[in-house]
C-alpha cells in the first residue's frame, strides 16, 4: 500500500467520514440505489425508473426545468432582496442602484426576470406534454390538480413580481391586470350585483388585493410579501406534494 | 402485480437505475439550460422604464404578456366575464380533465389515434384560443387597444368608428323587455344547440354505449365547458362579422 493509499484509507475509514458518507462510490448496483435513497435531494426520485421515462423525447424535461427555473429565481431573488426595499420612496432608486452599482446586480436581475418568464413557458409546455402522454389518467388525477394549482401560482408569482421595480411598466401592467378584480361579481365594486354585498372602491376584491383603493405604497409592500414569502411558501408545499405523488405513483408509461 | 408480470413473461429489465441514467440526463440538461439562461441574461437586459407615476397612464397599458389573452378577451366580453368568470372556468376546466376523460387508452405514452378528439379539444383551447389571443394582444394591439400590424407606426390619433350595436337592436327589437326576452332565448338557444350538437357528435364518434358509461354528470360538465369555450369564438364572430356589442343587456350584467 502506497503512502497516498494509506492516507486515503485513513480518511475514508475515519469515524467522521463514515458518519457523513454511508456508502462507497464503486459502481455496484447497491451503491447506485444508495446514491438515490441515501440522499435527501436525489431521493425525490425513485431508485429505479422505467427505461422510457428517462428519454428526453418522452418528458421534454419540462417539469424538471420548471423546478430549475424556480430554484434560479429563489437564489437570484435572495440576492436581489439584499439590496431592494419595498418602499415607494426607495424601490425605484434601489433598482437603479442594483442595475448600475451592485456587483452582478444587473446580471442577477436579468436572470431573475428571464428565468421567471421561462418558468411560465416551461410550465405551460409541461402541462401540454402531460396532456399528450395522458399522464393525468388514473392513478394520477389528483396530481394533475396540484399541477394546475402550481401553474396558477407560477402566474401569480410572476405577476406579483412585476410590480416590484416600481417603474411605469410595473404599476400600469399591474393596474391593468388587477382592474379585473374590481369587476368580480358580488365582490368587486364595478362588478354585477356589487350593491347587494355593499362593495365599494375601498372595500372590495381589488382593494383587498391592493391593500387600499388605489395602487400605492401599501400595494408594493403587499405584493412584495406575496412575492417573496407567501406564494413561494405555498408553491413549495404544493411542489413537495406534486413530486412526492409522482414518486408514489411511479412515472407514467405504457402498461407492461 | 408481480404474478401478472411473471405470467406474461415480460422483460425484467424494463427499469434502469435512476443513478446514473436519469440523474445524468437531468444534470446535463440543467447545465445546458443554465448556460443558455446566463448567456441570455448577459446579452438582454430586463426592462426598467422611468419611475412609477400614477398620474401618467401610458397608452396602451398592457398587462404582463401571459395575461394578455385575458386582456384581449376584454374586447369581446365585460371585465366580470373576461377577467373573472372565464379565467376561473379555465382553471376549473383544466382541473376536471382527469375526471371527465375516462378513455383508458393513451395512459403514459404518445398516441394521437386513440384520443384524437381529446387532443384536438385541448389543442383548440390552449393553442388556438389562449396562445392566439396572447399573440394578438402582444403584437397587434396599439394605442387605444386598436389593431395595428407589428411593422405599422402606432398612430395615437387613430379613429375607429364605434358602430357596434346590441344583438336585439340589430334584428329590430326596440322595446327593452322584448329585447331581454329575445336575448335570453338566444343565449339559451346557443347552449341548447351546442350541447345537442356535442351530444350527437359523441354518439356518432363513440356510440350510445359510451354515453351510458360516461354518465350524466360527466357529460353535463363536459358539454357545459365546451359550450362556454365555444362562446368566445362565437362572440368574436358576432362582433367581427355583425358589429354586435352585447347579446344580452340588463341593468346588472351585459353579455
Amino acid at each position: 500500500m502506497s503512502f497516498l493509499d494509506k492516507i486515503k484509507s485513513d480518511i475514508v475509514e475515519s469515524h467522521v467520514w463514515k458518519s457523513i458518507f454511508r456508502h462507497g462510490y464503486e459502481d455496484t448496483p447497491r451503491n447506485r440505489v444508495m446514491m438515490v435513497t441515501a440522499n435527501v435531494f436525489l431521493h425525490l426520485h425513485p431508485a429505479k425508473v422505467r427505461r422510457h421515462a428517462v428519454r428526453m423525447r418522452f418528458t421534454w424535461c419540462m417539469g424538471g426545468l420548471t423546478f430549475l427555473m424556480f430554484l434560479i429565481t429563489v437564489i437570484t431573488g435572495i440576492y436581489l432582496m439584499f439590496y431592494y426595499r419595498p418602499v415607494a420612496e426607495y424601490a425605484y432608486a434601489d433598482m437603479k442602484y442594483l442595475d448600475n452599482d451592485m456587483p452582478f446586480g444587473m446580471l442577477m436581475r436579468n436572470m431573475h426576470r428571464w428565468a421567471a418568464h421561462a418558468m411560465i413557458v416551461f410550465v405551460w409546455l409541461h402541462m401540454f406534454r402531460v396532456f399528450l402522454t395522458g399522464s393525468y389518467k388514473p392513478p394520477r388525477e389528483f396530481n394533475w390538480i396540484v399541477g394546475v394549482l402550481l401553474l396558477v401560482l407560477t402566474l401569480l408569482l410572476s405577476f406579483t413580481g412585476y410590480l416590484l421595480p416600481w417603474d411605469q411598466l410595473a404599476i400600469w401592467a399591474v393596474t391593468v391586470g388587477s382592474n379585473m378584480a374590481r369587476a368580480t361579481p358580488l365582490l368587486g365594486y364595478e362588478g354585477p350585483f356589487a350593491d347587494f354585498v355593499g362593495a365599494n372602491p375601498i372595500y372590495d376584491a381589488r382593494a383587498f388585493l391592493f391593500g387600499g383603493g388605489e395602487i400605492g405604497p401599501h400595494t408594493l409592500l403587499r405584493f412584495y410579501i406575496l412575492h417573496c414569502i407567501f406564494i413561494p411558501m405555498v408553491a413549495s408545499i404544493l411542489m413537495a406534494v406534486h413530486f412526492w405523488r409522482i414518486r408514489r405513483d411511479g412515472f407514467s408509461g405504457p402498461s407492461l | 402485480m408481480a404474478e401478472v408480470a411473471r405470467e406474461k413473461k415480460l422483460p425484467v429489465d424494463d427499469k434502469v437505475h435512476t443513478w446514473p441514467h436519469l440523474v445524468r440526463m437531468e444534470f446535463l440538461v440543467a447545465l445546458f439550460v443554465l448556460a443558455a439562461l446566463t448567456l441570455w441574461a448577459l446579452t438582454v437586459d430586463a426592462p426598467l422604464e422611468e419611475a412609477a407615476n400614477p398620474t401618467r397612464t401610458p397608452n396602451p397599458s398592457k398587462a404582463p404578456w401571459y395575461f394578455l389573452g385575458l386582456q384581449e378577451m376584454l374586447v369581446y366580453f365585460d371585465p366580470w366575464n373576461a377577467g373573472v368568470v372565464m379565467p376561473s372556468l379555465i382553471i376549473v376546466g383544466l382541473m376536471v380533465i382527469p375526471y371527465i376523460d375516462i378513455n383508458p387508452r393513451g395512459n403514459g405514452y404518445y398516441c394521437f389515434k386513440d384520443r384524437k378528439w381529446e387532443i384536438l379539444t385541448f389543442f383548440f383551447g390552449f393553442h388556438v384560443l389562449w396562445i392566439t389571443m396572447i399573440m394578438i394582444g402582444t403584437f397587434f394591439r396599439g394605442p387605444g387597444w386598436n389593431l395595428f400590424w407589428p411593422w405599422q407606426k402606432w398612430d395615437l390619433h387613430k379613429v375607429v368608428a364605434l358602430t357596434n350595436v346590441d344583438l336585439p337592436y340589430l334584428v329590430g327589437f326596440r322595446d327593452y323587455w322584448w329585447s331581454a326576452v329575445f336575448s335570453l332565448v338566444m343565449i339559451g338557444l346557443f347552449f341548447v344547440v351546442v350541447i345537442s350538437l356535442f351530444y350527437a357528435f359523441v354518439v356518432k364518434i363513440k356510440g350510445k354505449e359510451f354515453i351510458e358509461r360516461w354518465g350524466m354528470v360527466r357529460f353535463s360538465i363536459t358539454a357545459a365547458l365546451i359550450a362556454l369555450m365555444v362562446s368566445l369564438p362565437a362572440k368574436m364572430a358576432l362582433r367581427l362579422l355583425f358589429n354586435v356589442k352585447y347579446v344580452l343587456v340588463t341593468p346588472w350584467i351585459n353579455i
